[in-house]
C-alpha cells in the first residue's frame, strides 16, 4: 500500500509563492475577482500563512504553505452525507464535483480550512479557454472543491508505469506545487516507502504536524524552523 | 345556524363563521412579504450562494441558524402538549391545539432550511440515492421527517371529534371536515378509540421530539470544532427549544386571546401557569449555558478559549450579554415579582426570550467557524438582504398558516372544553379524593 504525502521545509520556504500558482494553473482554479477575494470567497487551494514573531527589529517570519493534509483520518469525508467526499484507494481524500449537493458539511467539519466552495458559477475569461488543463475537471457552482495531491497527474503516472512494465518510481509522480517550488522547500513521495526522500524525512526531529492531537493523521509533515 | 348561536362555546366557532376585514388585509400583507421571499430565493438560486454573506470560513451562517431556531421552536407545541395531556393538568385544555399547531407549521418551515441553504438545491435526491448513514445530516433527515409526520398525526387525531362537530353543525367548508372527520359520531366505541390513539401517540411523541433536537446539536458536536465538540449539546440543545417553544405558544396564545376574544377561555391561571415552565426553562437554560462556559474557561484549552474569549469580551459580546440579559435577568426578574407578572409583562419577556434564543443559535454557531484553527485572516460574516428577506418570508409562512387554520379550524378543542365540563369536573374530584389518606383507615388507627 503506498502512501503519499509530502514534507515541507519551513527553514527553506521562502514564501515566494511559486507554489500557490502552479496549482492554480494546474487546476484551473478560477479567479474569483477582487471584489469577492476580499469577502473571504477567494477559491486557491494553497495558501502561504506568515507568521510572524518577536518585536522590531528582531522579528522572525515563518512562512507555512498550506494545502489540504489527505488526512487518513479525515473529519471531512465521515460527515459527508453523500459520498461526496471520500478516500480513495490511493488513499487520498477524493471529491466528486457531480455528486456534492452543497451542504457544506465538510467544510464545517474540516479542521484546516482546507475546503473551498464555489459561491458563484466559475467565471473563465475566454482567452483563458484554451489554456486551460484538460485533465482536471472544471468545477461548477453550489460545490465543494480541494487540493487533490495533483491526483490526475497519479493516474497518469500509473499508466506510464504499467505501458513501461515497472514500478513507480518517485519522479514519476509530483504534484506541481512541489515541482515548481524554487527553494526545494517542498517534497513529495511515497511516506512507506524507504527509497523515497520523504520516508526518512517525516523522522527528522524537526518534524511536526498541525493539529497533531486531533489525531487526523494529515499526510503533510513540516520540519520546524531553526534559528541559524 | 341558529342553534350555534345559544352554544356556551359560540366565540370559539366565530373565527370560522364570521368573516373579518381584518384577516384579509393581514393575508395579503402576509403574501406580500412571501413572494418577496420567493422571489429573493429564485434569484438566489439562479447566482448560486454568492448573494449570501457566507464566505470560505463562515460557511453556516443564518439559514442554518434559523433551521435550529425553526425546529426549536417546534418543540413548543407536541412536546408541552405531550407532557400536560400525559401528567393530566385539568388547564391544559385550551392550549394544547395551539401547542400541536406551532409544531406542525413550524417544523415544515424549519424543514425547508437545510434544503434552501444547499449549493446544489437540484442534487437533493443524492441524499437518497448515494446517502451515507454515518453522516450527522442523514440522522437529520430521517429524526425530522419521522417527528413531523407523528407531529401531524398528534394534531390531527385530537381534532377528528372537533371536525365532526363542525360538519354537522355548520354550512361552510361542509366537504372538507366530512373528508376529514371520517365518519366520526361521537359513539362510546369511537371514542374510546379516540382516546386509546391519543394515549399511544402522546407517549410515542415524546422521545421523538427529544432525539430531533438531540440530533440537531450532533451536526455541529460531532464534529472537532472548538466550542462544538461538546458533550452538553445534545440536551443543551433539547432545553433551548422547549424554552424558545413555551415563548412562542404564550406569544400565540396572547395574540389570538386578543384578536378573537378568548380571555374567557384563555384566563390569567392559564398564562400563571405557562410563565412557571417558562422561568423553569429559563434558570434549567441557564444552567446548562453556565456548565458549559465554565468547563471552557477553567479548562483554559487555547482553542477553546479563543472561541470563549470571542463570545465573552471580543466581537460578540453584545450579543452574548443581550442573549444573557433576555433569556436569563429580564425572565427572572419579571416572572418572579407579581407586579410584573401581568399578561404584557408576559408578552414582553416572551418575545424577549425568542430573540434572545435566535441569539443563542447565532452564538453557537458562527463564532466557531470565525476563529479557525489555523491562524487565517477571516472575514467577518455580515448576512446579506437575500438572507433577511427570507428569515422575515419563513416568519410571514409561520404567521400566514396560522391565521389560515384558525379560519377553518378552532384553535381551542371545542370538544376537550365541553368534556371538561362535563366530566372533568367529576374525575378530577374523584382523582383527588383517591390522592388523600384513606377516611375510615385513618380514623380507625386513631382509636
Amino acid at each position: 500500500m503506498t502512501k503519499w504525502g509530502m514534507v515541507i521545509d519551513l527553514n527553506k520556504c521562502t514564501g515566494c509563492g511559486a507554489c500557490v500558482n502552479a496549482c492554480r494553473i494546474e487546476n484551473n482554479i478560477p479567479n474569483v475577482g477582487p471584489e469577492a477575494a476580499h469577502n473571504g470567497r477567494s477559491m486557491d487551494w494553497m495558501q502561504i500563512v506568515t507568521e510572524y514573531d518577536g518585536e522590531y527589529p528582531d522579528i522572525r517570519i515563518t512562512h507555512i504553505p498550506l494545502l489540504c493534509f489527505q488526512c487518513d483520518n479525515a473529519p471531512c469525508t465521515k460527515v459527508c452525507p453523500v459520498h461526496a467526499t471520500y478516500q480513495n484507494s490511493d488513499g487520498l481524500v477524493g471529491q466528486v464535483y457531480y455528486r456534492c449537493i452543497g451542504c457544506r458539511f465538510c467544510m464545517a467539519a474540516c479542521p484546516y480550512s482546507a475546503k473551498k466552495f464555489n459561491y458563484a458559477e466559475p467565471d473563465v475569461p475566454e482567452e483563458y479557454e484554451n489554456h486551460l488543463n484538460p485533465d482536471v475537471t472544471r468545477r461548477m457552482k453550489g460545490v465543494v472543491e480541494k487540493c487533490s495531491f495533483c491526483h490526475h497527474r497519479l493516474a497518469h503516472a500509473k499508466d506510464l508505469a504499467r505501458y513501461e512494465d515497472r514500478d513507480l518510481r518517485e519522479s514519476d509522480f509530483q504534484p506541481a506545487c512541489v515541482e515548481s517550488c524554487p527553494a526545494d522547500a517542498m517534497v513529495f513521495g511515497d511516506l512507506e516507502n524507504p527509497d523515497h526522500t520523504v520516508h526518512d524525512l517525516k523522522d527528522s526531529s524537526r518534524v511536526f504536524r498541525l493539529e497533531e492531537e486531533l489525531g487526523t493523521e494529515p499526510k503533510v509533515y513540516y520540519l520546524k524552523k531553526e534559528d541559524k | 345556524m341558529d342553534d350555534l348561536r345559544h352554544d356556551p362555546d359560540y366565540t370559539l366557532f366565530r373565527p370560522i363563521l364570521e368573516k373579518d376585514r381584518r384577516f384579509l388585509w393581514m393575508v395579503s400583507v402576509l403574501v406580500g412579504l412571501i413572494g418577496w421571499s420567493i422571489y429573493m430565493y429564485m434569484r438566489q438560486w439562479k447566482y448560486g450562494l454568492s448573494v449570501t454573506g457566507l464566505n470560505n470560513n463562515v460557511t453556516w451562517g443564518f439559514y442554518i441558524i434559523n433551521f435550529v431556531f425553526f425546529i426549536g421552536v417546534s418543540h413548543a407545541g407536541t412536546l408541552i402538549s405531550a407532557i400536560l395531556r400525559l401528567s393530566q393538568a385539568e388547564w391544559r385544555r385550551p392550549i394544547t391545539r395551539m401547542a400541536e399547531v406551532i409544531t406542525a407549521i413550524v417544523l415544515m418551515i424549519g424543514g425547508i432550511h437545510p434544503i434552501i441553504d444547499l449549493g446544489r438545491p437540484d442534487r437533493l435526491m443524492n441524499v437518497f440515492y448515494y446517502g451515507r448513514l454515518q453522516s450527522p445530516l442523514l440522522w437529520d433527515v430521517t429524526a425530522i421527517t419521522t417527528y413531523f409526520t407523528a407531529s401531524t398525526v398528534y394534531l390531527y387525531v385530537p381534532m377528528i371529534p372537533d371536525i365532526a362537530l363542525l360538519r354537522d353543525r355548520t354550512t361552510k367548508f361542509r366537504w372538507l371536515y366530512k373528508f376529514l372527520s371520517w365518519g366520526y359520531r361521537g359513539t362510546e366505541r369511537q371514542k374510546h378509540i379516540l382516546e386509546r390513539a391519543m394515549s399511544i401517540l402522546m407517549v410515542l411523541v415524546i422521545p421523538v421530539a427529544v432525539s430531533v433536537h438531540t440530533v440537531i446539536s450532533y451536526i455541529f458536536s460531532m464534529t472537532l470544532q472548538s466550542g462544538w465538540h461538546s458533550t452538553i449539546f445534545g440536551p443543551y440543545f433539547v432545553t433551548g427549544a422547549i424554552y424558545s417553544g413555551t415563548a412562542t405558544l404564550l406569544v400565540v396564545m396572547i395574540a389570538f386571546r386578543k384578536m378573537y376574544h378568548l380571555e374567557n377561555y384563555l384566563k390569567e391561571i392559564h398564562f400563571r401557569y405557562m410563565s412557571i415552565l417558562l422561568l423553569v426553562f429559563s434558570l434549567l437554560w441557564t444552567y446548562f449555558t453556565f456548565s458549559e462556559f465554565l468547563t471552557g474557561v477553567y479548562g483554559n484549552e487555547p482553542m477553546e478559549m479563543m472561541v470563549i474569549r470571542f463570545k465573552l469580551t471580543g466581537a460578540y459580546a453584545p450579543y452574548f450579554w443581550s442573549m444573557v440579559t433576555l433569556n436569563f435577568l429580564i425572565p427572572l426578574i419579571v416572572l418572579t415579582n407579581k407586579k410584573l407578572k401581568t399578561i404584557k409583562g408576559i408578552l414582553i419577556t416572551s418575545i424577549g426570550v425568542i430573540i434572545g434564543m435566535w441569539l443563542e443559535r447565532l452564538i453557537i454557531i458562527v463564532p466557531s467557524l470565525t476563529n479557525t484553527r489555523l491562524p487565517l485572516v477571516v472575514q467577518t460574516y455580515i448576512p446579506s438582504l437575500t438572507e433577511w428577506s427570507l428569515f422575515i418570508g419563513g416568519i410571514s409562512i409561520f404567521c400566514l398558516m396560522f391565521l389560515i387554520f384558525s379560519k377553518v379550524f378552532p384553535l381551542i378543542s371545542i370538544w376537550e372544553i365541553k368534556d371538561g365540563r362535563a366530566e372533568g369536573l367529576e374525575e378530577a374530584k374523584g382523582r383527588l379524593e383517591s390522592y388523600l389518606p384513606d377516611q375510615t383507615l385513618a380514623e380507625g388507627r386513631v382509636q
